[in-house]
């Protein structure tokens, strides 16, 4: 038997998943916003947007959500070395998408020491940098209940969701140059059940529902650290990126950097922004093209290319050589 | 060709826009042509759930097994493990380990056949369970009817056996413990302990 | 626990001392979170480190590693100076006001009777002053001052907030605001909850820091109550299981014990148990001793266990000593005096102190059993690992036998949790290649030793061939028979004590509970606290409603807990002594007019009246005890020990080295260290990431924690000249480890008696087996010295120094 798509996105993580053929409502006939021009539905499905809150002052830093993220999506992080911090891996890889960032942190105010734990990943933007960025047609969708997906097959592995993410969040894979992230476990939610790690989560610390109940959620939290001696506590849903749906309550959200670096005020990297209008698909195209030059170049630091990519990538070259104005965008000669 | 810059500035200056082309003409083909946004299949269906409860700290967390028959061996396999939302302590969460469970089951250093390392040998060498077990029932024996105490010095029956000692696990059954209970204490062994003491 | 992990939600306080809920008990941890987040409760964490459960705190003060009783003793003065105490409870559910012999004293760090020839107390002053009417004196106003209570008031006068600064090297007003929190949970509409592990027990005087902090909860009338309790988070997962069927030298299951040579007999072994009330209409639960210990002998032995024979009762092993534990087992083997090892589970070789010595003893056995479903470093311990597993294997002459088992996934069964809960589990896979499932392999060892025995005939077989062994496969008993088994049966019918002519029980059936074993032969029951676990209405381990009616968090009908499927232990204590509940927010048990009623099992009869039965049934005196009396052998009341190894001497006594009375073996006593050569404190503890030497074969958790690190100060690293990231070289007078540094401003300089103490923290989880990277224990490290009471090994202060080390571990 199978059961019912659901119609809906869930409102929660604490539910066991099915085990019965489950239709998922999150493809092609959710997709609102494609990279590079690439297919969006006509009328999309229309789901209520999804968040994943992460409450700071709740995580023990166990790590349960990287655990629980490799377990599900079967990546495999490497054994790394102990380098003096808690860390490990000891950033993000295509291999773990999600990371606890432990901070130690003298209060100036109180004089207590504190010890500030994030865990890091993708933030789900409303206005994804990384999709802007893409050069590479339905690489990066977001569905309409918020979730921003990177469809690997058509992911050229340029870095440029990198370069234009405002968190440095996604990590091109050496193996098959292609480029991961979080999903907000996508094939989860799609049927029903809320992300592995907010499933997973020993202290409910990660929550996931509704954007609007976990907004909620936040609020009734902020008030109870409040109570605690946290003026500043707040909930970080940071409006430069058009609001998140991953979202975090910070004990000190007047000081977000104190959190390894949690960005002040993320925005779009300014260039990317601006090719919002006529000029972007004109820029799309010089992009992807020049995308396609550095992965023959080996240009970027995170991918080692192999010969056998390095001829594929000529093929496309070549092809692209065709093209009037092509090469000399592709290669830079301006620099 | 070989050019050095920075990602930045190789953005920037793409982002300039001095080429003309169309995305087609890139190769990447028409924009319809790229793959449909799609997620990934659902991993678990059609598996078999089995209830079971963390082996690790006392919380004992509920969970959920989930197995497929293996190609290989014809046996069940464990393919995933979650946390048992209807459990009461847990609520379907999972620590770090209780999360990465699944490949504590299939970890690669699990033991599949008995092995014996002769004295001064620098390896193991498999060995056969019947030729194991008679080989442990025969030491036992002969250590027992060798050292057991029967009497004290003071002529008292005390009926223990001290040149042999089990240590019992910490993470077995009860049923298991109730059994390796009547098994030790019927031999008289009171070298006899557990992990609670350490 | 005497409550549960999903009570906790009731608490006002957490008080996280002598454990690390958060990284080694994460989902537990998560009803402190509700907690706070839904009843606004407040988190104290005391820890030498500030750890990831400090990380989520209200408030954190810092203490010197085997200072515990100081800082609890202190607590107990401020409670007592400051008027935070719980008075009716007190006076009516503690001992405080029964009058101690005159004899009985306290000076110099020694209570009276010390024997310093014999490490040992005479104990005898240690007790009550017993009535002409056979019953303990008391004075209820309190005022005697060879009460209970004023003796207390005297011992912990010495323990002021400028001792526990110079001693714990806590600053004064970290302790002064730990207790006016604390303090607050003395109204009866407070609650605080305790919630300790190894932290407290790994030290040579362990058991007593626990006794402080029941004490002080005892004080404020937190026990028996919701959201309170001394909740002992267990570390693996059926401990608790494998404690209570009793699975250790001198126990029988359901802490019953082991007889000692001094009990020869069946009647002398009684006449110690009697258990007679110490005061007027007391319980006195453990007066049906003779039931269980029978019913029990029944289980063993059957038909050949008879009223005659005292029940087979020369079947069992006579101590000499108050128990074979690890430590001795293994100071005999180095000794040559054991010659075979089973390890069932358990990987001694990493979980022992003083490795070194331990392998020494391994390398003395002629054979060595290991049973495990994975690798360990036990069963390779004659494997040269260069510096990880320095031994030549040719000089190694034990034979190992290495026999692969099932995991949990395997089998099927129920695993006793930290709250006492029976949790059946059904297995999901099979075991992998030739493993087999535990009861199998048991079963087939004793099946070939009977046949040994049947065949050749030896010494003293009657326990052998006699042992019970109905099961309908011989090779393979089932989880259920055995399960059965313990829950006891019926041998011939039982007839109704208050009706003679109706039968409760019929031959063969299965008992309802503990109360129908019977001391006459006429049933059998393995471990009567578990009685009621597989009764006639089938296996109620395996129960699953998870309903809970009002949310108190009990979950009465969520599988079974001992005893009596109850929830919360002492609960009666939940209510005045009238029987009304002292908060009604928080209702537990009370007395409805007729009954006790509410919502768990009342833990009294349930007809016994408010005011005449006290609610600590188990107790001779139906009350708890402030005064332990002499139950345990290094005091009635916690004195201020150092541990063994330490920066500095007893405030005291500077002539007392450790707990005064705690055993150790004089091939240890030139392994100790002192200050001058180890200036440093060290402690050991789990982390998060890893659960002891099992997770370092799991690829994920050696990703999430790969590498043997030591977290020590920014200020000891500027000192020694240690880096970030870099190698160091941790040496005690036992052994040596080399490991990765990790610098923190968690852990910070303590002043203990005016000089700084650094600490050095060393994580347990690696090995030279598994997916991680090789590493060490600290085991290398520890000294080989248990606490006084239960010898549980002093793994969590002891000395060590530190230098930067050059190079990479070969192996």
């Amino acid at each position: 038997m199978t059961i019912a798509p659901n119609v809906d996105s869930p409102r929660t993580a604490t539910a066991n998943p099915p085990v019965q053929p489950a239709q998922g409502n999150l493809g092609q006939a959710a997709v609102v916003r494609s990279s590079a021009g690439g297919p969006v539905a006509e009328n999309p499905t229309a789901l209520t947007p999804v968040a994943k809150l992460i409450d700071v002052s709740k995580c023990i830093g166990c790590k349960a959500c990287q655990s629980a993220c490799v377990e599900w999506n079967d990546t495999h992080p490497g054994v790394e070395e102990n380098v003096g911090v808690y860390e490990n891996p000891h950033d993000l890889t295509p291999d773990m998408f999600t990371l606890m960032r432990f901070a130690e942190y003298d209060n100036p105010e109180t004089g207590d020491f504190e010890w500030l734990i994030r865990k890091d990943g993708c933030m789900h933007c409303a206005d994804p940098g990384c999709l802007t960025a893409c050069p590479a047609p339905g690489a990066i969708v977001q569905y309409s209940n918020g979730i921003v997906d990177f469809i690997h097959e058509n992911c050229i592995g340029c870095g440029y969701c990198v370069s234009g993410c405002p968190f440095d969040i996604p990590r091109i894979s050496q193996v098959d140059h292609r480029s991961y992230k979080c999903t907000l476990c996508s094939d989860r939610v799609a049927v029903g059940q809320g992300p592995a790690c907010a499933k997973a989560c020993p202290t409910h610390a990660i929550t996931f529902g509704t954007k609007d109940d976990m907004t909620a959620l936040a609020a009734e939290r902020v008030e109870d650290l409040k109570s605690r001696g946290y003026d500043n506590a707040g909930l970080y849903d940071p409006q430069g990126v058009g609001g998140t749906h991953v979202m975090y309550v910070l004990h000190h959200a007047d000081k977000p950097g104190i959190y390894n670096d949690l960005p002040e005020d993320p925005q779009i990297a300014g260039v990317v922004e601006n090719w919002k209008g006529p000029t972007k698909t004109v820029g799309l195209a010089a992009i992807g093209l020049a995308a396609l030059g550095s992965v023959a170049m080996g240009l970027f630091s995170r991918v080692a290319v192999e010969p056998e990519d390095e001829r594929h990538a000529e093929d496309l070259v070549d092809r692209a050589a065709a093209i009037p104005g092509g090469e000399g965008s592709g290669e830079g000669k301006d620099a | 060709m070989n050019i050095d810059l920075s990602r930045r500035g190789f953005l920037k200056l793409a982002g300039a826009g001095v080429a003309a082309t169309s995305l087609g003409a890139l190769g990447f083909g028409e924009a319809e042509a790229a793959e449909l946004a799609h997620v990934r299949g659902f991993k678990l269906t059609a598996t078999t759930e089995a209830r079971n409860t963390c082996p690790y700290c006392s919380v004992a967390c509920g969970i959920i097994m989930y197995s497929r028959i293996d190609d290989e061996t014809g046996k069940k396999r464990i393919v995933h493990i979650e946390g048992d939302a209807d459990h009461p302590t847990n609520r379907g969460t999972l620590c770090p380990k209780g999360a990465a469970l699944k490949d504590f089951v299939n970890a690669p250093t699990r033991l599949t056949q008995p092995r014996i390392r002769k004295p001064g040998a620098d390896a193991f060498e498999p060995i056969g369970w019947n030729e194991a077990l008679d080989k442990i029932a025969r030491a036992l024996k002969d250590d027992r009817d060798a050292n057991f105490m029967s009497l004290n010095e003071a002529g008292v029956p005390v009926n223990r056996w001290t040149t042999t000692g089990f240590l019992a696990a910490s993470a077995t059954t009860n049923e298991t413990a109730w059994l390796t209970y009547k098994v030790v204490r019927s031999m008289g062994v009171v070298a006899f302990d557990n992990q609670a003491r350490v | 626990m005497t409550n549960s992990w999903t009570d906790i939600k009731n608490t006002d306080l957490v008080v996280v001392m002598g454990g690390n809920a958060a990284e080694a008990h994460p989902c537990g941890f998560k009803w402190v979170t509700e907690a706070k987040h839904h009843r606004g409760a407040k988190l104290i964490v005391v820890d030498p480190r500030f750890t990831r459960t400090a990380s989520v705190s209200d408030y954190y003060a810092p203490i010197r590693p085997g200072t515990d009783i100081v800082f609890l003793m202190a607590l107990i003065r401020h409670m007592i100076e400051n008027d935070k105490v719980q008075w009716d409870y007190v006076r009516n559910y503690t001992n405080a006001a029964y009058i101690v012999r005159d004899d009985f004293g306290w000076s110099d760090g020694l209570f009276s009777g010390y024997d310093e020839e014999k490490r040992d107390y005479d104990k005898k002053s240690w007790d009550y002053v017993i009535g002409d009417d056979g019953f303990a004196v008391t004075d209820p106003t309190l005022e005697n001052p060879r009460c209970v209570w004023q003796l207390l008031r005297a011992h912990v006068d010495a323990y002021t907030p400028e001792l526990v600064e110079r001693v714990c090297g806590t600053p004064a007003d970290r302790f002064l605001k730990v207790a006016e929190m604390i303090g607050e949970c003395s109204s009866p509409t407070k609650t605080m909850t305790s919630m300790y592990a190894l932290g407290w027990t790994q030290h040579s005087k362990g058991a007593q820091n626990i006794r402080g902090m029941a004490m002080l909860q005892l004080i404020l009338g937190n026990i028996g109550v919701r959201g309170g309790g001394m909740n002992a988070l267990r570390g693996h997962s059926n401990i608790q299981g494998l404690t209570d069927i009793g699975l250790m030298s001198n126990l029988i299951p359901g802490y019953l014990n082991i007889p000692t040579e001094q009990e020869p007999d069946w009647a002398t072994y009684m006449k110690s148990r009697a258990f007679k009330p110490l005061r007027p209409g007391q319980t006195s639960y453990w007066q049906n001793y003779p039931k269980f210990m029978v019913s029990f002998m029944k289980s063993m032995w059957g038909d050949a266990a008879t009223v005659e024979n005292d029940w087979a009762y020369h079947y069992l092993p006579k101590l000499d000593v108050p128990a074979y534990d690890v430590l001795r087992i293994f100071e005999m083997m180095d000794q040559g005096r054991c010659n075979i090892y089973f390890c069932q589970g358990f990987n001694g070789l990493l979980a022992f102190p003083d490795r070194g010595k331990v392998t020494r003893a391994l390398s003395k056995l002629k054979l060595l059993v290991t049973i495990d479903p994975l690798e360990t470093e036990t069963s390779r311990f004659w494997e040269n690992h260069g510096e990880h597993n320095d031994v030549d294997p040719a000089a190694i002459q034990t034979e190992v036998l290495q026999l692969p088992s099932s995991c949990f996934a395997e089998d099927e069964g129920a695993l006793v949790n930290s709250g006492r809960w029976l949790q059946w589990h059904w297995p999901g896979a099979e075991p992998p290649g030739e493993a087999k499932l535990d009861t199998w392999i048991m079963a087939q060892v004793f099946l070939r030793v009977r046949d040994l025995y049947l065949k050749e005939g030896g010494v003293f077989p009657d326990p052998i061939v006699n042992l019970t062994w109905d099961y309908a496969d011989a090779n393979e008993p089932t989880p259920e028979e055995l399960a059965k088994e313990m829950n006891g049966r019926a041998l011939s019918d039982l007839s109704d004590p208050a009706d003679p002519s109706k039968t409760l029980v019929k031959a063969g059936q299965q008992v309802l509970n503990f109360s129908q074993l019977r001391d006459d032969g006429s049933t059998a029951c393995g471990c009567w606290i578990y009685s009621g676990s597989w009764n006639e209405n089938g296996n109620n381990m395996a129960r699953r409603d998870n309903s809970d009616p009002d949310s108190t968090g009990a979950f009465a009908n969520w599988t079974w807990s001992w005893p009596l499927n109850r929830r919360i232990l002492y609960n009666r204590a939940s209510s005045d002594l009238d029987g009304n509940p002292w908060d009604d927010s928080r209702r537990l048990v009370w007395w409805d007019g007729a009954k006790w009623t509410g919502y768990d099992v009342p833990d009294i009869a349930p007809t016994a009246k408010p005011g005449e039965v006290g609610p600590f049934i188990m107790n001779q005196e139906g009350v708890s005890r402030l005064f332990s009396r002499g139950l345990m052998r290094d005091g009635p009341f916690p004195t201020h020990m150092e541990p063994f190894e330490s920066p500095m001497a007893n405030v005291f006594n500077p002539a007392m080295r450790g707990n005064p009375v705690a055993r150790v073996f004089e091939s240890d006593v030139a392994r100790l260290g002192d200050s001058a050569e180890f200036p440093f404190v060290a402690t050991s503890y789990r982390l998060t990431e890893h659960f002891h030497y099992w997770t370092k074969h799991n690829a994920v958790n050696a990703a999430l924690q790969p590498e043997f690190f030591v977290e020590i100060s920014e200020q000891l690293a500027a000192e020694k000249g240690i880096a970030k990231g870099g190698r160091v070289r941790v040496w005690s007078k036992r052994g040596e480890v080399w490991a990765k540094a990790l610098v923190t401003k968690r852990i910070k300089p303590l002043i203990c008696d005016g000089k700084p103490v650094h600490v050095v923290g060393i994580p347990l989880h690696w090995g030279f087996v598994g997916a991680a990277r090789k590493g060490w224990g600290p085991n290398s490290l520890t000294p080989f010295i248990g606490d006084a009471n239960v010898e549980t090994p002093e793994f969590k202060a002891f000395l060590v120094n530190i230098e930067p080390a050059a190079g990479e571990a070969v192996s």
